[in-house]
């Protein structure tokens, strides 16, 4: 019986291991002597492209190996392996700043950065994007569109057979942005848990990806969508009419994209020219086609932006991310 | 005199040195400690936070349905943000068995401080445990929060530079401390030396001012000395007095004996001898004179009792005085002064030293001869200068020592010590004598002052 858990175990293990990539491309030459750089994203290929062409374009030979995976996967998979990346970009910041704080990043002392978009010269934030509530604009009456977490609550209340299993969010077991973003949501508020339960009671379906939440928001198989990144819902609202981004007033919780490179790199000066790239977005870009990142912008006071600190690593310790998954499960599943 | 003083390192310098010296090591010794303490109080702060964090981790732990949760708060670790982004870890055990965080934080023992390498960086931890009993477990929970050096480094590095910075400025003002004190130190021993320097050639009074007790024996010593020298130069000018007196007296005595027996002899070589006897005599009063003369000059020459004085008046007076000799051998005192030729002197030497060198001109003047005595302004200076044979040119070299005379000199009356005396006096009026043959013949004097 034993051996028998041992090879489920194993087996799993093998399964997670062999995951599929979201998506896994090669830039630049596709055979040749040049350097290539591996980034480990988890970033739509989509959202980077013009990044990384414009890199490419100004040094020829080089390639680039874009590697696609979920910000738990992203983790995952570069603790496994630190050498086989040079750079990881996440949007992650607490898995990304506890990669930093156990010694996996390399410090990049000649890049000047502003002290709170940066941890240690090693981890540097170069996106500003909130969390939204995004929803499909068809569902509402005009000006019925709630604007806050409570607001959201009521009308949910109000109408639970329109949204019944019709609301979306991340499952925060498997995404390391939703995990980070509920845990930050938790922190600020209560509202948080009086939703999670209305929402789970309410049968909500739970996504591993922004991208797949907005596709079933589009074609309308969810209605409202809690937590979405805004940057992603706007890159799609240009194309759908129905959506319409929330950033909720009562307090939007906002993340900031960070990247660092690998502390085994093999490519320390190519990876540390793609990390000044990145940084390098002049604020005028921000409305550039070819950014279809929003671009770093300090947070206004009384907002809550996620600070890039040691704190972020409290919500990952095994014993709390258990009380919190606990708590969370009990909300959003509702056992019959 | 101070030249051949034997000296060794200045009192001054010796003490700036011990001074600056102590101030150097006191400012070193300030940075030392200074900067242990603050090492000290740094990491005083550092291991308070870390004691605050690890006591909020402990607080937090609960016993829930006999399971451990631990739901330590955000603050717990977001209190440990420094502005060096130091690194933190955590550890929880449980009944020492690892249960979250990172493994193999915790050091030895249940609780205190350590600082070890984790993780590849130097971080301090902070170790604490706690009892939790449950309605039928008791288990012992023990956690440790470490965090990074960085801003600890950061802050100490900031207080080195600004302790070394005041220990520098302690330096500096210890310095010119130093040298200001040095200054008021020494300043009594100056004004005692200046005073002692500027006193007239005859004040040998006891120094009366005020000295630091320190000085007090030196300065004591100085008083009784200057009363026993005063005191054989008392006894020594009454000597020369006295034996001036006493060689003088018998000797005219004898002399106006013999004037008066040459009267009354008639034959012929007794006469003789008597002139001769006149002639001894006159030779050893002379002698006698300008010794006692000399001894006078080397007593006077180190006490000058200046005046002013005209040195052509001087001129003429001696001239006066020596014009019957001058006429005897119908030798003509040509003297060419200007108007007005001041000189500060003692008019006692220079009267004897002008004497003694028109007295050797009219000596080795042949008869109906002319002396030059010529006065020239500026430079102040006198020249005497007489037709006869000249120095003898291998010999003008020791003409002035003490009982020298040329070997020209055979036949006329001297003792070699005209100038001698004459060198000494010129020499303690601060001048030079040159002696030289003229071109045209004849021997020249100069006494050049030079002021």
């Amino acid at each position: 019986m034993r051996y028998l858990v041992v090879l489920v175990l194993i087996f799993c293990a093998a399964a997670a291991a062999a995951q599929p990539w979201e998506d896994r491309r090669r830039f630049g030459p596709e055979a040749g002597d040049g350097p290539v750089l591996r980034i480990l994203s988890s970033t739509d290929t989509a959202f980077f492209e013009p990044i990384l062409a414009r890199f490419l374009s100004e040094r020829p030979g080089v390639a680039i190996d874009y590697f696609v995976t979920g910000t738990a996967d992203v983790d995952r998979r570069f603790r496994a392996d630190p050498g086989a990346y040079d750079l990881v970009i996440s949007s992650a910041m607490d898995l990304q700043l506890k990669l930093a704080n156990d010694g996996f990043a390399l410090p990049l002392a000649e890049i000047a950065h502003p002290a709170w978009a940066q941890w240690r010269q090693s981890l540097f934030a170069f996106t500003t994007e909130p969390a939204a509530i995004v929803v499909n604009r068809t569902a509402f009456a005009k000006g019925a569109v709630p604007k806050t977490r409570q607001a959201l609550i009521e009308v949910l209340r109000a109408e639970p057979e329109r949204f019944r299993d019709r609301i979306g969010t991340y499952d925060v077991r498997e995404s390391g942005l939703g995990y980070l973003f509920a845990t930050q949501d938790a922190r600020v508020t209560e509202t948080y848990w009086r939703l999670t339960e209305v929402m789970g009671a309410l049968g909500t379906r739970l996504y591993c990806c922004s991208g797949e939440m907005i596709d079933d928001l589009s074609d309308g198989t969810i209605l409202v969508a809690y937590n979405v990144l805004g940057s992603y819902a706007a890159a799609r609202a240009d194309t759908t009419d129905d959506l319409q981004i929330v950033l909720p007033s009562d307090f939007p919780t906002t993340m900031m994209r960070t990247a660092f490179v690998s502390e085994r790199t093999e490519h320390g000066n190519l990876a540390a020219a793609f990390v000044r790239h990145l940084l390098e977005r002049e604020p005028e870009d921000a409305s550039d086609e070819s950014y279809p990142l929003p671009a770093l912008a300090p947070v206004a006071d009384g907002q809550s932006a996620i600070v890039l600190g040691p704190a972020l690593i409290t919500y990952l310790d095994a014993l709390k991310r258990r009380t919190f998954l606990r708590e969370w499960e009990d909300a959003i599943i509702q056992r019959p | 005199m101070t030249d051949s003083l034997r000296t060794t390192i200045s009192l001054r310098r010796r003490l700036t040195i011990a001074l600056i010296g102590g101030a150097a090591f006191l400012a070193v010794l300030l940075y030392l400690v200074v900067r242990a303490y603050a090492v000290q109080i740094a990491q005083q702060g550092q291991d308070d936070i870390l004691r605050a964090s690890l006591t909020s981790v402990l607080d937090a732990a609960v016993l829930r349905d006999g399971a451990l949760e631990v739901d330590f708060p955000y603050a717990s670790l977001s209190m440990l943000t420094t502005p060096a982004d130091d690194r933190v870890f955590y550890a929880i055990y449980r009944n020492d068995r690892f249960v979250s965080g990172y493994d193999g934080l915790r050091g030895d023992g249940d609780a205190g401080f350590s600082t070890r390498d984790f993780a590849g960086a130097t971080v301090r931890v902070a170790t604490g445990s706690r009892t939790l009993v449950g309605a039928d477990v008791r288990l012992r929970i023990t956690a440790s929060v470490a965090q990074t050096q960085d801003a600890l480094s950061v802050t100490l590095a900031g207080i080195s530079r600004t302790v070394a910075l005041f220990g520098t400025g302690f330096f500096l003002l210890a310095v010119l401390l130093s040298v200001w004190a040095t200054a008021t130190t020494i300043r009594p021993l100056q004004t005692l030396t200046s005073a002692v320097a500027r006193r007239g050639p005859k004040d040998l009074s006891p120094v009366r001012r005020a000295v630091p007790l320190e000085m007090a024996p030196l300065v004591g010593s100085l008083n009784r000395f200057m009363a026993r020298l005063e005191q054989s130069l008392t006894r020594s000018e009454d000597f020369i007095a006295e034996a001036a007196h006493r060689v003088r007296t018998p000797l005219a005595t004898v002399r106006s004996h013999a004037e008066a027996t040459l009267q009354r002899v008639d034959r012929q070589e007794n006469r003789l001898a008597l002139r001769a006897m006149i002639r001894a005599i006159d030779e050893s009063s002379r002698a006698a004179g300008q010794l006692l003369d000399h001894a006078m000059i080397t007593f006077r020459a180190d006490h000058l009792e200046r005046e002013q004085l005209d040195i052509g008046a001087l001129l003429r007076e001696q001239v006066d005085r020596l014009a019957p000799v001058a006429e005897m051998k119908d030798i003509e005192l040509r003297v060419d002064a200007p108007a007005a030729a001041p000189l500060s002197g003692d008019p006692i030497l220079l009267q004897n030293a002008l004497r003694n060198v028109i007295d050797n001109a009219l000596k080795y003047s042949p008869t109906e001869g002319v002396v030059d005595l010529h006065v020239a302004a500026s430079p102040l200076a006198l020249t005497v200068r007489d037709r006869g044979p000249g120095f003898p040119e291998d010999q003008i070299a020791e003409l002035p020592q003490r009982f020298a005379r040329g070997r020209n000199a055979e036949g006329i009356i001297g003792s070699g010590l005209g100038l001698t005396i004459a060198q000494d006096v010129v020499e303690a009026h601060g001048g030079r004598l040159h002696l030289r043959n003229h071109p045209e013949g004849g021997a020249c004097v100069t006494l050049s002052f030079s002021s």
